[in-house]
């Protein structure tokens, strides 16, 4: 059964490494939902978080693939514990003065903010996990939504984990 | 008269030569830290972007370079001499086509976890990324068929990445690393101390001692088990473990099938041997399969070619697998007891623990009923050569002692199916890529690795081919390999499968056009014989054998002849094309 899992890989912080994590993926045919990479607690050592859907067999080679890259330390199956998962996304969305009112209303709603004003449009940010993105979204499409970009998931497991 | 290889002196010995810390460029250090690792020889073409490396070679005798005469070549070169040697294989190339030139190569070596160091050189860092002449990004291209890779940004960085390479190469599931050198660093000074740190890679731990509760398991298992079998791969030999298997075969006698590319992992005389299995294996060994209720995998990855349509595959057996990479158990064939760690090391804590079945009896009598019943067979004729009988007779006149490389299509499958191994490293194949143009060059590695063994290379008259050209590096570097062509002027693979899938539509497979092969050994300065009877062929093959130096014999053989048994695609394996000899 195809399921959605978060995966975190705690790799080198090397020249070409999102290239051999995402070459991988691509070459063996697993599917990438989103990928997030940054810096992690520690020095020269990044996070990466991958969203994937797949059944377990499938994410049981995902994870044992990764681990034989040679910059790859670490391979975490953050979706077997409970978790929480974040996305960024900026909205630039068709807002007339007139219904300013009526998104700030959903912006509020959501607990985004508005982070840019036109003369005839808003930047909304919204920070949550993905169903909350996609419901923010379904909620701003009849203004018309301008230009849209979403960061992908970040995400940790909860607790002394 | 074979090969020469300049001695090496021991690392000690040079350790001490540059004990004292000497600025020297980064094309030096690449040249100590070769000797340091132990390099013998290395396979290269020179061009721009390595000429600093080249300037350095000058006059350099502590190690034999071999100028082939296609990139091509160096690095199947450097494939046969590790696979030979068991040692890592080394080869140097140009950026751009040149490096491009080994993108085959190396993933012939991926295929086969064959252990390689491949050296390009790139253009320099400040030009990188411009579309600089003779650039490519060949770390971004290798990255999918290198175990790992490493394009150097400072020479401060090449003596560490140089004795990294060599270490994840020959560890592990052995495979080829790839070290990209930009013209500037190869140029650029440094001190150099050469050091003998231990390597420390955070992300790198190879597994070799293997869960003790799982290896009881398997004790387990074969005491259970009626009708127990196993299926040996090229693992059992990169690991160093025929011996450990020949012991745990001995104690349990449980029946055995070797891979393609574990032909010599176990003795082909061996009354337990049943061949190889799969696409082209023994009827015993693909029944034997069928029929388990226990299947010991040791050290093969389950490739399709050995297990055929998956659905259907030993149906009846709880399957074992050990190997030393994880990704592999359960890759394609679920496991109920997976083992990681190196074979030779969990051979050997086995054998202690394991003794014979006794309860088998009945199934090891059915295995040598099949093996009466089905042997490898063919119709042999008197009028025209049969390439199966050129085999068997490269057999006999050997006594099954040469070391074999192949090329790759019918030919390589009758080797496979009629020359008889017996010691590991004697068998060089292109097993996971079937990578034509493999056969010649691989014998010159195989005959720098070992200058006082025969090695017979077997090719036919498509792949000959495709490498051809390499026959110029054995006759002048008088490398002594008894290059066979088996010729029956198509591309017999395809024409097989077209005539037997594909209805008879022979598309594109006439090799008309091909050269006079005794002429074309002569334009090099090898010996050519040809022979087209099996007077001709015992005469020729003998005289070949007597002479000193590099040989080509042609086989002229018959044109239709088919390799069987033959699993078509979507089959399983027992349900096997048997022919009609």
């Amino acid at each position: 059964m195809s399921t959605r899992h978060t995966i975190a890989v705690l790799v080198n912080d090397q020249p070409g490494v999102l290239q051999r994590v995402s070459g991988l993926f691509g070459r063996r045919g697993f599917n990438i939902e989103s990928i997030t990479v940054g810096q992690s607690e520690e020095t020269g050592l990044s996070r990466m978080v991958i969203v994937t859907v797949g059944d377990e067999q499938t994410l049981e080679q995902i994870e044992k693939q990764l681990y034989k890259l040679i910059d790859v330390i670490k391979v975490i199956n953050l979706s077997s514990n409970p978790m929480v998962a974040r996305e960024l996304a900026l909205i630039k969305v068709n807002a007339e003065p007139s219904e300013r009112p009526e998104i700030m209303g959903v912006v509020e709603t959501f607990r985004a903010a508005v982070v840019d004003i036109g003369s005839h449009n808003l930047m909304v940010q919204v920070v949550g996990d993905t169903t909350k993105i996609d419901a923010m979204i379904e909620l701003l499409k009849p203004y018309g939504i301008r230009e849209l970009s979403r960061t992908g998931v970040t995400a940790m497991i909860r607790g002394n984990v | 008269m074979s090969a020469q290889i300049p001695e090496v002196r021991s690392t000690e010995q040079l350790r001490e030569k540059w004990m004292k810390p000497e600025v020297i460029t980064g094309s030096e250090i690449l040249l100590r830290s070769l000797l340091l690792e132990g390099v013998e020889c290395v396979f290269g073409y020179p061009g721009g972007a390595v000429l600093y490396i080249y300037d350095a070679m000058y006059g350099f005798e502590d190690f034999k370079h071999v100028l082939t005469r296609h990139e091509q070549g160096a690095i199947h070169a450097a494939d046969g001499y590790a696979r030979a040697s068991g040692k890592v294989g080394v080869c140097i190339a140009t950026s751009g086509p040149g490096a491009t030139n080994l993108v085959t190569g190396i993933a012939t070596a991926y295929m086969d976890s064959v252990p390689l160091v491949v050296i390009t050189g790139n253009v320099a860092t400040s030009l990188i990324g411009t579309d600089a002449f003779q650039e490519a990004d060949i770390t971004g291209i290798t990255m999918p068929i290198t175990k790992h890779s490493y394009l150097v940004r400072d020479v401060k960085d090449l003596p560490r990445i140089i004795h990294e390479a060599f270490h994840i190469a020959s560890t592990g599931r052995k495979g080829p690393v790839l070290i990209d050198i930009p013209k500037d660093v190869s140029a650029a000074l440094t001190l150099f101390e050469p050091s003998s740190n231990a390597v420390n890679l955070r992300g790198y731990n190879p597994r070799m001692v293997p869960n003790k509760l799982q290896l009881d398991k398997l004790v387990q298992a074969i005491q259970d088990a009626e009708r127990p079998m196993i299926l040996a791969g090229g693992g059992v030999i990169y690991s160093g473990g025929h011996e450990a298997l020949y012991e745990f075969v001995k104690r349990t006698e449980i029946p055995i099938t070797t891979t393609l590319l574990g032909l010599g992992a176990f003795p082909s005389g061996h009354e337990l041997w049943t061949g190889m299995p799969g696409m082209h294996g023994t009827y015993t060994s693909n029944m034997a399969i069928q029929e388990s209720d226990l299947l010991i995998n040791i050290g093969a990855r389950f490739d399709d070619r050995v297990t055929g349509n998956l659905n259907g595959f030993a149906p009846h057996a709880k399957i074992v697998h050990i190997d030393i990479d994880p990704a592999e158990i359960g890759k394609n064939v679920p496991t109920d007891i997976p083992i990681v760690g190196d074979v030779k090391t969990v051979l050997e804590m086995l054998n202690p623990e394991v003794s014979r079945a006794d309860q088998a009896d009945a199934w090891r009598a059915q295995i040598q009923k099949w093996k009466s019943e089905q042997p490898y067979r063919y119709q042999d004729s008197d009028t025209v050569l049969k390439p199966q009988w050129v085999i068997e007779m490269l057999n006999e006149t050997t006594k099954g002692e040469a070391i074999v490389t192949t090329d790759v299509g019918q030919h390589q499958m009758w080797a496979a199916q009629y020359y008889k191994f017996n010691q590991p490293r004697s068998w060089i194949t292109s097993g996971g890529l079937g990578t034509m143009g493999f056969g010649l060059p691989s014998a010159i590695g195989a005959q720098m690795a070992h200058p006082e063994r025969l090695v017979i290379s077997v090719n036919g008259d498509g792949g000959m081919q495709m490498c051809s050209q390499e026959l110029a590096i054995c006759a002048i570097n008088n490398i002594p390999v008894k290059i066979v062509i088996i010729n029956n002027q198509v591309l017999g693979m395809v024409r097989q499968w077209q005539e037997l899938i594909y209805d008879n539509r022979y598309s594109h497979i006439d090799l008309e056009g091909s050269p006079d092969f005794v002429k074309l050994a002569e334009a090099y300065g090898v010996k050519g014989l040809r022979a087209t009877n099996k007077e001709e062929a015992r005469q020729a093959w003998a005289e070949a054998l007597e002479t000193p130096g590099p040989v080509v014999v042609e086989f002229v053989v018959s044109k239709g002849e088919n390799v069987y048994p033959m699993v078509t695609q979507g089959s399983t394996i027992d349900q096997m094309l048997l022919g009609d000899a």
